[in-house]
């Protein structure tokens, strides 16, 4: 009986979420009582799985094989189920990730067993988990329980464990090579190299102040306002993703899973409601404040200010009064 | 090309969630109901492909009787029929009973491409499109940009994290996740909206599908979340919260 943590890499770097969800996998498998485990899928992972030996973990299971050198979901769903009948874990963790998103889903269909996404917390009660998700676009919290046989399939949000809280083991544990049989027609996808569109240019990551709108703008006619903002304080402005879906600002402003991930010291989110595929991207700001009509949105939930108001009365007297101060 | 569009009906998005008597779900009664977003960008684009191939497109949703309103609206801008699998148990299904229905009533039919959104703005699982392709057998891709279907193939634009791209070549049958803003979707036209009233509707109860509800998850309580941080909410008139604003920022915070 154990727990399993699969790990995610991309060409030989970790993707930065992987070490939280081995955070998440020591947690568990204490409360649990029982043995942790590590997967890592790829081709020529040795490197990856000795580094990866040096937490506190039972044993690194390293699924090695040439096909799996880019991912698909056929061939890493087909390496997981492999890892899942050998070790027969109870609970399967996975950082949340974009490739998760595509894998996780096919491989607990797969073993006809639950998978809990984008967990934000975990507790447990009498060994099992319960696991803390968000719904209705972040306004709601839900204790979420898997039922049926295990193993059960859960992962866990970017930010929701700490990577320095995983820790090391005394020595290094060792690690088990899972051979896998794969042949030419057993991935019916192929995957070409990531690339950026070109257009791409904007950096947000090094700005200190961010103004960002979200729907609350209502129109592409309204930006305007909001780029006075920014200009006043000497900030750039960006936006939740709706507004670049809509082509109101372009997609390179855009905050977010699938934009870009900031922490300005000042971010000032303007009818941004909050949803989780925002709210990741800028959760680490130093300071955040929201304006938002509705005082139930999930942003004032992280705001350090909040403005419970339409944001066409306050960003005007915002532009205003520091236009008298200069 | 036989394509299955599969749409959900959730609670519009500026409706207030209330959470219901035993705390397990929200409150449905006196709120308004629309199509998930991200499903209407996969309508979209499986009416753009027909347009350019030929071929039906089948709209599919497995939900409570209110759910048919969201079949009449994919039905008035261009879907040529809709399958309903029509259980009041669907409002608050787990992602595998749901793709167990969908999976049981498109698996009655040739098909050569089957298109969900990426999530529902609802629970927010984000699987039921990969669970349904794993389910029929078909390969799959997600957060999908853009689709060109020559040969045989779906060529796609897969949306990965932080700004990159990869392409993802799937062989004909396939399932795909469309991501939001993969297109400008189009108004149902008067026209349209008159000539879906005659497109057929196809219901079928779980039972005549034979479905396994057993669920593999279950939302045992629904709450507000828990303030992370002390927020200061700032009050008055625009001119005065504006001014409190300016100098929190100046002195407090010290970030201006």
């Amino acid at each position: 009986m154990s727990v399993l943590v699969v790990t995610e890499h991309h060409r030989g770097t970790w993707h930065r979420i992987s070490m939280e969800a081995v955070a998440a996998g020591q947690q568990a498998a204490q409360a649990m009582q029982c043995s942790l485990a590590a997967a890592v899928v790829g081709s020529d992972v040795g490197g990856l799985a000795g580094d990866l030996a040096r937490k506190r973990l039972s044993e690194v299971v390293a699924i090695d094989h040439p096909q799996l050198a880019a991912y698909s979901a056929d061939g890493y769903a087909a390496a997981l189920r492999k890892a899942i009948d050998d070790l027969r874990p109870r609970l399967v963790l996975f950082p949340h990730t974009y490739q998760v998103r595509d894998l996780a889903p096919k491989l607990a269909a797969s073993v006809g067993t639950a998978f809990v996404s984008d967990a934000v917390g975990m507790r447990f009660e009498g060994g099992e988990p319960i696991f803390v998700r968000q719904m209705f676009q972040g306004k709601l919290h839900a204790d979420v329980v898997p039922r049926g046989a295990p193993p059960h399939i859960a992962s866990v949000q970017s930010g929701a464990f700490r990577a320095e809280s995983a820790a090391d083991g005394d020595g290094p544990a060792p690690v088990r090579r899972l051979a896998i049989a794969l042949g030419e027609g057993d991935v019916r996808s192929q995957t070409g190299q990531p690339y950026q569109d070109a257009k791409d240019a904007v950096d947000l990551s090094a700005a200190k102040i961010i103004v960002s709108v979200g729907r609350g703008i209502r129109e592409p006619g309204n930006i305007p306002l909001a780029e006075a903002l920014a200009r006043a304080l000497g900030g750039e402005l960006a936006a939740s993703r709706p507004i670049c879906d809509s082509g109101w600002l372009p997609l390179d402003r855009q905050i977010g899973s699938s934009g870009q991930t900031v922490s300005p010291d000042l971010y000032l989110a303007l009818g941004i409601s909050g949803a989780i595929q925002h709210v990741v991207g800028m959760k680490g700001s130093k300071t955040i404040v929201a304006v938002n009509k509705d005082s139930g949105a999930p942003i004032f939930e992280i705001a350090d200010y909040g403005i419970v108001a339409d944001l066409f009365d306050v960003v005007p007297k915002l532009v205003e009064v520091l236009g008298e101060s200069d | 090309m036989k394509i299955f569009v599969c749409v959900k009906q959730v609670m519009s998005r500026d409706a207030a969630v209330r959470v219901d008597g035993d705390g397990s779900w929200v409150r449905d009664d006196g709120v308004a109901f629309e199509t998930n977003e991200p499903d209407t960008f996969a309508l979209e684009e499986g009416l753009r492909l027909r347009e350019k191939h030929g071929g039906e497109v089948v709209a599919v949703t497995a939900g409570p009787a209110r759910a048919s309103s969201t079949l009449r609206e994919a039905l008035a801008k261009g879907a040529d029929r809709a399958i309903h699998i029509q259980d009041n148990r669907f409002a608050r299904a787990d992602t595998h009973i749901t793709a167990a229905a969908l999976a049981a009533a498109i698996g009655r039919e040739p098909h050569d491409l089957i298109l969900t959104g990426l999530q529902s703005d609802d629970a927010g699982y984000g699987q039921t499109g990969v669970i349904l392709a794993e389910m029929l057998g078909l390969p799959h891709a997600t957060i999908i940009m853009k689709i060109e279907a020559s040969g045989g193939q779906f060529r796609c634009k897969r949306e990965l994290e932080a700004g990159w791209f990869q392409t993802v070549t799937l062989p004909q049958p396939a399932l795909l996740t469309i991501q939001s803003g993969i297109n400008k979707v189009r108004y149902a036209t008067l026209m349209g909206i008159k000539k879906a009233r005659r497109k057929p509707v196809r219901r079928y109860s779980s039972a005549d599908l034979g479905i396994d509800t057993q669920p593999r998850q279950e939302v045992q309580r629904l709450y507000q979340p828990q303030q992370g941080k002390q927020t200061e909410f700032l009050e008055g008139s625009a001119r005065e919260v504006a001014d409190q604003l300016l100098s929190k920022l100046r002195f407090e915070a010290r970030v201006i």
